[in-house]
């Protein structure tokens, strides 16, 4: 994967198969490092397939026996001199934790994060998103539960001008603690 | 944060135009979104999609995403269902691509052969 923010993407289809209702993504800049943690509430995994899920002939899927979403992000996260762990239980759900030196000439540019998440409020209406980014300057703090209070039931977060509204007050927001990672 | 009023006006305004949109069919654009999609560059192609379909203001289309379509090495792979038509499958799209799959295909009715998965595979053997 050419960027941090894509690894991210992956990860979140992992989270929303598991059937979650609430995934929080958490981002945080502190000096060189760059910790990234997606936390789910959905099925959750055994105790077995944990030991073995960044094996990359280790997935869920029938169709065939290579799944590379959790091993490449893992892979990429290491090899930038960071590190890498997941968590999982059974019925609570899943948190993947991986931290990046963005100093280090291996590690991928954070990328387009806020497409990342946005792409994903839309495709995914009926799942509340949390996204926050910190760094030194401050937190941001998005949920997507706040807009859907606004928007009432009729109204979905699919709507076009309402994925505009978020991408703006988003980049507002994330321009205001100076969150460049790129 | 950007007003809350705004996005008060927002929803006044969806409120008001949503019925129109009830009669109408939808045409549904899906974007294969898994490990071997997104490596390839979908979700450029898929946040291009949302941005046009805003721009335009065109009602009765959405855009969604789906797992491994199965062919992985032709990603990013796009797929349009029109009402009472065939299934299209574009194939290898990039963000260049969108605006034309838009105005010929989705406002026009007419296929762009040269993105499909047909004219690609007789193409490239």
């Amino acid at each position: 994967m050419f960027e941090i923010s894509l690894h991210i993407l992956d990860i979140l289809q992992n989270s929303i198969k598991a059937g979650a209702s609430l995934i929080t993504v958490r981002l945080t800049l502190k000096g060189n490092m760059l910790t990234v943690v997606i936390e789910d509430n959905g099925c959750g995994m055994s105790k077995e397939f944990v030991a073995r899920v960044c094996d990359p002939f280790v997935t869920t899927r029938t169709t065939r026996k290579v799944g590379m979403g959790i091993s490449l992000f893992k892979a990429g996260a290491e090899a930038s001199g960071g590190s890498f762990s997941i968590h999982s239980r059974e019925g609570v759900g899943t948190t993947v934790t991986a931290v990046f030196d963005i100093s280090c000439i291996d590690c991928p540019p954070l990328g387009d994060i806020n497409g990342t998440m946005i792409s994903q409020f839309v495709c995914h209406p009926e799942i509340d998103f949390i996204y926050s980014f910190t760094t030194d300057k401050g937190q941001m703090e998005f949920d997507t539960r706040a807009v859907k209070q606004v928007l009432g039931d009729e109204v979905s977060l699919d709507t076009p001008e309402v994925m505009q509204w978020m991408q703006e007050s988003i980049k507002e927001e994330l321009e205001q603690i100076e969150a460049n990672v790129n | 944060m950007k007003s809350i009023q705004e996005l008060e006006a927002i929803r006044q305004r969806t409120l008001n135009t949503i019925n129109m949109r009830k009669d109408n069919q939808n045409t549904r654009v899906v974007v294969g979104m898994a490990t071997c999609g997104i490596a390839a560059g979908a979700r450029p192609v898929l946040l291009k999609f949302m941005d046009e379909v805003a721009n335009r203001n065109l009602s009765g289309v959405t855009v969604s995403q789906t797992g491994c379509i199965g062919f992985c090495r032709l990603e990013p792979i796009v797929e349009v269902y029109s009402p009472d038509k065939e299934k299209v499958t574009y194939v290898k799209v990039n963000p260049d691509m969108v605006g034309r799959i838009i105005t010929d295909h989705i406002v026009n009715g007419k296929v762009v052969e040269e993105y499909t998965i047909g004219y690609y595979e007789k193409n490239n053997k």
